[in-house]
């Protein structure tokens, strides 16, 4: 059994003008699905990494695992357990405390006025576990010094603050972390410790990772699985091999032709046409048409289904010729 | 000034651009008096940028790369103000300007884009109007022939039914429009040089390549020079000419742009080049620099990587790096990568 698995999940967000503007300028009610439909597994002690442009829906998804946000349609289930539906009240405390989130901004996630000790170990002084040397030995754990414990977040680099995001993700002794764009606000140089740590705890540890991040060489860098998500929606999953050698679907074909390479100096980039379409008023049948060269009619008419090419799965009416 | 006879010579001599350099930096010190003391954004800094030239600026938040473009077109704000060193532009020293002649050079001389295209952009003025405005305001034409200059403008760095749109607000752009929107104004009065702040960080990788491409397109076309900083160094491969290094406020390594990416010699670019998780390599562990770069009001003694760097011997804890001069040289560093010591 997998450990996380996703079924058609879906997330809609009422963005409505508050009632009185919506009377006074006969407006309709407004809906956003941030995410629409979204399948996909998690095997034990892997990393499962979502990439997309802003707004592709990476970050809702990654609430609604976690349990920040619930789902408009569909679940999420952890070992078989869906926590949206599940009514023993210890099966889901147990599951909780086995996933763990860590976000992108070292600088806002850690409270301020706390010592960073006490923001380790609280996620487990909250259940009323046992918190004594709990704290030196994640500090240790992360490359950071027990006597870190004492000091405040504003005493720490930013790399050194998400090390005790990590030690506090750590805490509970976990599962699962789901990490959104853990390293994005970090400088390259400390962005390669971060990254190398959250390796070595994986190993270690057999922490399984859902990693969402923009950056493709950190993804193909960090994955055993990629999703690829576009307005909300799972285009395409592959290996990172068979993603970076032959991606199936144009939009991931864009993204990977798009991407600034360091090896390619100088290099022409032909740039992709036109921008995110608005979530509102998503484009008919596949929502990448307006981008996409290889569009075709039945493209603007049907929606393509995610459907096995191989291994590889993907949404595209022309894969075959992608 | 540091001991010349500390000078190492160094193997290559990066070419001297043959035409009059658009802009020379020379020795720059920005410094920021605090209570407790006189902090050094920047440090000794030196560079040229030829006609058309793009230059890449990379290097670590609070590298001192802001600080710098800010120095360069008159921006610093208070405290932080110009310590010593010389700033020319095609031949003119501006460093020493009253506020009002710097003002007439900005946007005339010297076009900005910043990572965030509504600090340009007045939110109140349609787009139009901002657009012939600047341009009447350096150039010599007619209210009509700015407005017809502010279509072209906009079409050039193509936003769709220009037209129309000339009559939008900036909130009526997404992210990307505006940032083209900028790019229009900061072209638009033709200046020589633009300072691009990370014109592209907060934009998706898609836009993104489409605003890259737009600046190399226009600046080609338009003969302008470009200071691009970023900390993307996939940017600065694709677009940039050369490429200068900062590290804590100082030019850690200056040179070509496949010279510096492939064939470092600073210990800092050579670590920097090697922690990228590159598309070629595989799940390995990634290279690391240990440590972070030191806060300005903390700077260890002598050269201020040697916490950080694997090369570091007593040398370069008792002596600052060598400085980095405009014309030669390409790493201000005792023991560079790849040169025998
Ligand atoms: N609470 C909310 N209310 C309304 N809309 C929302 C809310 N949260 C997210 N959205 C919308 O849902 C879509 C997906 O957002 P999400 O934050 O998941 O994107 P993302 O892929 O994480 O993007 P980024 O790369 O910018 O972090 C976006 O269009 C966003 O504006
Ligand atoms: N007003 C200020 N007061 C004190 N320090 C400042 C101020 N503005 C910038 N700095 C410092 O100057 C250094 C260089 O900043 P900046 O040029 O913005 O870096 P970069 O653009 O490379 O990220 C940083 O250490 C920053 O913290
Ligand atoms: S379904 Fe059609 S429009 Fe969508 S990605 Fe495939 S070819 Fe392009
Ligand atoms: S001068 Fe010394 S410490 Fe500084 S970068 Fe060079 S070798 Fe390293
Ligand atoms: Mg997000
Ligand atoms: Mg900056």
């Amino acid at each position: 059994m997998s450990l996380v698995s996703v079924r058609n999940l879906t997330r809609v967000f009422d963005v409505s003008k508050p009632w009185l503007n919506r009377v006074l300028e006969r407006l309709p009610k407004r809906y956003l699905t941030a995410v629409s439909d979204v399948s996909f597994q998690i095997e034990e002690n892997k990393v499962y990494a979502l990439v997309g442009e802003s707004g592709s829906g990476k970050s809702t998804i990654g609430k609604m695992l976690v349990g920040l946000l619930p789902p408009s349609e569909g679940g999420v289930e952890i070992r078989g357990v869906n926590l949206a539906s599940e009514q023993d009240a210890k099966t889901i405390d147990d599951i909780r405390s086995d996933i763990q989130m860590i976000f992108q901004d070292p600088y806002a996630s850690l409270n301020p006025r706390w010592r960073v000790g006490d923001i380790i170990v609280e996620p487990v002084a909250a259940r009323g576990g046992d918190t004594t040397g709990l704290a030196s030995k994640l500090l240790e754990q992360v490359g950071l010094a027990a006597e870190d414990a004492q000091k405040f977040p504003h005493e720490f680099s930013g790399g050194q603050r998400q090390r005790i995001a990590v030690a506090r993700a750590l805490a509970s002794n976990p599962k699962l972390i789901v990490c959104d764009e853990p390293t994005s606000a970090l400088d390259v140089s400390v962005q390669a410790q971060v990254l190398n740590l959250m390796s070595d705890l994986k190993d270690d540890l057999g922490l399984t990772y859902l990693f969402i991040s923009h950056d493709l060489t950190v993804v193909r860098h960090m994955a055993d699985t990629i999703g690829v998500l576009y307005l909300g929606r799972l285009v395409e999953e592959a290996a990172p091999e068979d993603l970076f050698t032959t991606p199936r679907h144009p939009y991931t074909q864009m993204l990977l032709d798009a991407a600034p390479r360091m090896d390619e100096i100088g290099r022409e980039v032909e740039p992709p046409t036109g921008e995110i379409p608005d979530p509102i008023n998503p484009p008919s049948g596949c929502a990448f048409h307006p981008r996409c060269p290889l569009a075709t009619d039945i493209c603007r008419e049907r929606r393509p289904e995610l459907r096995y090419v191989g291994i590889t799965r993907v949404a595209c009416h022309h894969t075959d010729a992608a | 000034m540091s001991d010349p006879s500390l000078t190492p010579i160094h193997s290559e001599t990066p070419e001297r651009p043959l035409s009059e350099p658009v802009l020379s930096v020379r020795d720059l010190i920005v410094e920021i008096p605090t209570r407790y003391a006189v902090l050094r954004p920047v440090d000794q800094v030196s560079y040229d940028i030829a006609p058309g030239e793009i230059l890449g600026v990379v290097g670590e938040s609070g590298a001192g790369k802001s600080m710098t473009g800010n120095a360069v077109i008159g921006l610093l704000d208070r405290p932080a103000h110009i310590a010593d060193g010389e700033i020319w532009l095609k031949g003119r020293r501006i460093d020493n300007l009253r506020r009002d002649q710097m003002r007439a050079i900005r946007g005339k001389e010297i076009g900005m884009i910043f990572q965030d295209p509504l600090t340009s952009l007045n939110p109140l003025l349609r787009i139009g109007d901002q657009l012939s405005e600047t341009i009447l305001e350096h150039l010599p034409v007619s209210r009509a022939e700015a407005r017809v200059r502010a279509l072209q403008a906009l079409d050039e760095v193509g936003i769709p039914a220009a037209a129309e749109r000339l009559n939008s607000y900036p909130h009526e752009f997404s992210g990307g429009m505006r940032q083209r929107v900028v790019i229009a104004l900061a072209l638009c009065a033709e200046p020589s040089l633009v300072i691009a702040d990370e014109p592209t960080t907060a934009l998706d990788v898609s836009v993104q390549a489409q605003i890259i491409a737009l600046l190399k397109r226009l600046c080609r076309e338009k003969g302008t020079s470009v200071i691009l900083v970023t900390h993307d160094m996939g940017v600065i491969a694709e677009a940039a000419d050369r490429v200068a290094v900062m590290y804590a406020g100082r030019l850690a390594e200056l040179g070509p742009v496949a010279q510096v990416l492939k064939t470092p010699r600073h210990p800092y670019t050579d670590g920097l080049v090697g922690s990228m998780p590159m598309a070629s390599a595989g799940k390995e562990r990634l290279r690391q620099i240990p440590g972070s770069m030191p806060r300005l009001g903390s700077l260890p003694d002598g050269c201020a990587f040697h916490p950080r760097c694997p090369r570091a011997e007593t040398r370069c804890r008792q002596n600052p790096g060598p400085t980095l001069g405009a014309d030669h040289g390409r790493a201000a560093c005792w023991f560079p990568v790849g040169e025998v010591s």
